[in-house]
C-alpha cells in the first residue's frame, strides 16, 4: 500500500510550485525579470501540451506555433479593437496605415466581443487541430511524416499572415498593445496581474494534464504510442485516442499564445513559424517530454537560456538550440528527468542482464 | 448455421501477384480447439491476418452471422475476435494490470476513461488468476519472461471477452513446463470459446488439438481429428517428402 509520503508527493510538489510561482517569484524578482518569467511561463504552458501529445502520445508535434499563433492573434485582435475603441477609432492603427478601406473586415468584427475572443483563443486552435488530426490520423500518417506536415502548417500560417498586411499587420504582426480588458499594460501593477494570471493558468493546466496522465485514458495513450497496431486488435480506434491528445495540446498552446500577448505586447509571424515551433518542443525534449514537471522546467530553462545567450551570442544560439535538440532526442530520450534512472541502471548491471535473457528467449521463438 | 462458429469460404489473399491464401474453406464450430498446421509459407498466418482485418482478402469470412471482410481491424475486434502474434506484443512500459485493464476497456465511456482506475475490475482479477500472473500484476510487462508475455496476451484476450481466439504459435520458444501450462490454459479457455491455434510443435498439437486443418501452398490439404490427419497420405507426403526433413517435426518459420 502507498505510504503517506508517497501519497503527499504530488500535492506537495504542486504546492511547492504554487508557492514558488505565486509567492516567492513576485517578491524576489524585479518588474523586468518578472515580465520575462511571464513570457517563459507561456512557453511552459505550450510544453504541458507537448508533454501530453509527444511525451505520452508519441505525436511529434513540431507545429505548435500554429495553435500558439491562432490563440495569440485571437487575443491580439480583441485587444487592438479595444485599444482603437478607447481612442475613438473604428479600426486598429495599422489598418489606417496599410488598409485600403476604413471599414473593419467582417472576420474581425466578432472579436470586438471579449467573451467571443476569449473563447476563440482556445476553441479556434482546438477546432483546427480536430480537423487536421481527423484527416491525418485516419490516414495513419505518423512519425516523421506527421512532424513534417506539422512544420508545413506552421510555415503556411506564418506565410499567409505575412501576405495579408492590410488585415493582419503582415510581418510586423499585431504590436503596440496598450490595454488588457480595461487595464493599462504600461502600469507595472497590471503587468504583475498578468503574471499571476499566467502562473495560475500554468498550474491549473498542469493539474489537468496530470489527471489525464494518471487516468485510464493516459494509460491507453501510452499503449497507443508504444504499439498502435496492438491497441487496434483490442477494439480501440487509435486515431481517436491520438486526436484527443492532439486537440487538448492545441488548446493549451492557444491559451499560451493568448496570454503571451498581454505579457509581451506583440504577436507576429516570426513568433509562430517553423523555428519557434521547433523551439516549443526543445524545452520539453531537454527536460523530459514524458515527465510533466521535466517538460515545464525544461521549457522555462531553455527559454531563459535563449534570452540570456542570444543577447550575447546571437549567431551561436541557433546552433546551440539545434545541438540541444539532437542531443536530447538522440542520447537522452527521457530528458533530464530520466537522468537519475539512467545513471542508476548503469551502476547496477542486473537489469540489463535480465533484459538480455528475455530478448534471447524471444529470439529462440 | 453455427451460432458463433467461424465460416470461411473461398478466401484468397494475394501480394503483388503472389497468392498466399488460395481459396480456403474452413468451418470451425463453436467450442472447437482447432490447430492450423502446415509447412513454411503455407499461408497460416496470412489466413489469420485476413480474418482479423490486417490484410485485404476476397471471399467470405463469417463469424456469429456477421461478414468480417472489409471491416476495419478495431471493428472486427469488437465483434469478439482476438488474436496474438508470433512475437508477443504487450505494452512493455505498462504494468501487467494496466495491460489487462486496457484490454478490458474498449467499450468504456469518456467519463470512465478520464478517471483513474479505482479498483481492479472483476474480469481482470479473474484473468490474472487464470494466467497465474497475480503476483506480477504491478510489474512492467517488459520485464516478463517470454512465456509469461504469451500468457499475458492470452489473458488480455480473456478480459477482452472474445469469443474467438486466434493464437499464432503461442508455445514457440517455451520450455516443456511452460508448454504444458499453456496447453492446460487453452483447454480451459476453449470450454466456452472457440480457439484457433497456429502451431509447429507436433507434440503439442497431438496433446491438445480437438481438430486439425493442414494448410499447404495456400490451400487446405487435409482436415479432421489428429489421428485422421496423421493417417492422411497427402499430409505425410508434404511433411515427410521434403528431402531435408527426415522427421515429422518441421522447423519453426520466421524465427
Amino acid at each position: 500500500m502507498k505510504t503517506i509520503t508517497e501519497r503527499l508527493r504530488v500535492p506537495g510538489a504542486f504546492l511547492l510550485g504554487a508557492v514558488l510561482l505565486l509567492g516567492i517569484a513576485p517578491v524576489a524578482l524585479s518588474d523586468f525579470r518578472l515580465s520575462l518569467l511571464a513570457k517563459y511561463l507561456c512557453y511552459a504552458i505550450v510544453a504541458v501540451g507537448v508533454s501530453l501529445a509527444w511525451g505520452r502520445g508519441g505525436l511529434m508535434v513540431l507545429g505548435q506555433g500554429v495553435f500558439f499563433g491562432l490563440g495569440g492573434y485571437a487575443m491580439a485582435m480583441h485587444l487592438k479593437l479595444a485599444d482603437a475603441a478607447d481612442t475613438g477609432e473604428k479600426i486598429p492603427d495599422f489598418m489606417q496605415l496599410y488598409g485600403t478601406s476604413d471599414a473593419l473586415p467582417w472576420w474581425w468584427k466578432p472579436f470586438a466581443n471579449p467573451a467571443f475572443a476569449l473563447a476563440m483563443t482556445v476553441l479556434l486552435p482546438m477546432a483546427v487541430a480536430a480537423l487536421v488530426g481527423f484527416l491525418v490520423f485516419r490516414r495513419r500518417v505518423k512519425g516523421a511524416y506527421f512532424a513534417i506536415l506539422s512544420q508545413a502548417l506552421a510555415a503556411a500560417l506564418s506565410i499567409w499572415l505575412i501576405g495579408q498586411q492590410a488585415t493582419t499587420g503582415g510581418t510586423n504582426g499585431l504590436t503596440d498593445i496598450q490595454g488588457f480588458f480595461g487595464y493599462s499594460l504600461d502600469d507595472p501593477v497590471n503587468q504583475r496581474m498578468v503574471y499571476f494570471v499566467i502562473a495560475a493558468v500554468l498550474l491549473l493546466l498542469m493539474a489537468l494534464a496530470r489527471q489525464l496522465f494518471v487516468s485510464r485514458y493516459g494509460e491507453l495513450l501510452v499503449a497507443v504510442r508504444d504499439s498502435e497496431e496492438r491497441v487496434r486488435f483490442l477494439g480501440y480506434d487509435p486515431a481517436n485516442v491520438k486526436l484527443v491528445a492532439y486537440v487538448v495540446a492545441a488548446g493549451m498552446a492557444g491559451l499560451a499564445g493568448a496570454l503571451f500577448v498581454p505579457a509581451v505586447g506583440i504577436i507576429s509571424p516570426a513568433l509562430i513559424g517553423i523555428v519557434p515551433s521547433i523551439g516549443f518542443v526543445i524545452g520539453a525534449a531537454v527536460g523530459g517530454r514524458a515527465s510533466l514537471v521535466g517538460a515545464v522546467l525544461g521549457a522555462i530553462a531553455v527559454a531563459w537560456a535563449q534570452s540570456t545567450l542570444s543577447d550575447e551570442f546571437p549567431a551561436a544560439w541557433t546552433y546551440l538550440q539545434g545541438l540541444l535538440f539532437v542531443l536530447a532526442v538522440g542520447f537522452l530520450p527521457g530528458g533530464l528527468a530520466s537522468l537519475g534512472t539512467v545513471l542508476r541502471r548503469r551502476r547496477t548491471p542486473a537489469t540489463p542482464k535480465e533484459e538480455k535473457v528475455v530478448v534471447m528467449a524471444g529470439e529462440a521463438a | 448455421m453455427s451460432g458463433e462458429g467461424l465460416t470461411v469460404r473461398d478466401l484468397r489473399v494475394s501480394f503483388d501477384g503472389f497468392t498466399a491464401v488460395d481459396g480456403v474453406d474452413l468451418d470451425i464450430g463453436p467450442g472447437d480447439l482447432r490447430f492450423l498446421i502446415g509447412p513454411n509459407g503455407a499461408g497460416k498466418t496470412t489466413l489469420v491476418d485476413a480474418v482479423t482485418g490486417l490484410v485485404r482478402a476476397s471471399g467470405s469470412v463469417r463469424f456469429a452471422g456477421q461478414e468480417l471482410l472489409g471491416r476495419p481491424v478495431h471493428r472486427i475486434a469488437r465483434l469478439g475476435i482476438g488474436r496474438t502474434f508470433q512475437t508477443a506484443t504487450v505494452f512493455e512500459e505498462l504494468t501487467v494490470l494496466q495491460n489487462l485493464d486496457i484490454a478490458a476497456g474498449a467499450g468504456r465511456g469518456p467519463l470512465t476513461m478520464l478517471r483513474r482506475r479505482g479498483s481492479v475490475p472483476e474480469p481482470v482479477s479473474r484473468a490474472l488468476e487464470t494466467t497465474g500472473l497475480t503476483g506480477l500484476r504491478d510489474r512492467p510487462a517488459g520485464i516478463l519472461a517470454h512465456g509469461q508475455k504469451q500468457w499475458l496476451e492470452i489473458g488480455m484476450l480473456l478480459v477482452q471477452d472474445v469469443r474467438l481466439l486466434l493464437l499464432d504459435e503461442p508455445v514457440a520458444g517455451m520450455s516443456h513446463e511452460e508448454r504444458e501450462a499453456t496447453g492446460e490454459l487453452l483447454r480451459r479457455v476453449a470450454e466456452d470459446r472457440t480457439v484457433v491455434v497456429i502451431e509447429h510443435d507436433m507434440d503439442f498439437m497431438r496433446s491438445y488439438a480437438r481438430s486439425v486443418s493442414v494448410l499447404h501452398a495456400g490451400k487446405v490439404l487435409s482436415e479432421g481429428t489428429v489421428a485422421e490427419v496423421q493417417a492422411d497420405a497427402k499430409v505425410q507426403e508434404v511433411y515427410l517428402g521434403r528431402a531435408a526433413e527426415p522427421a515429422a517435426v518441421p522447423v519453426p518459420e520466421e524465427a
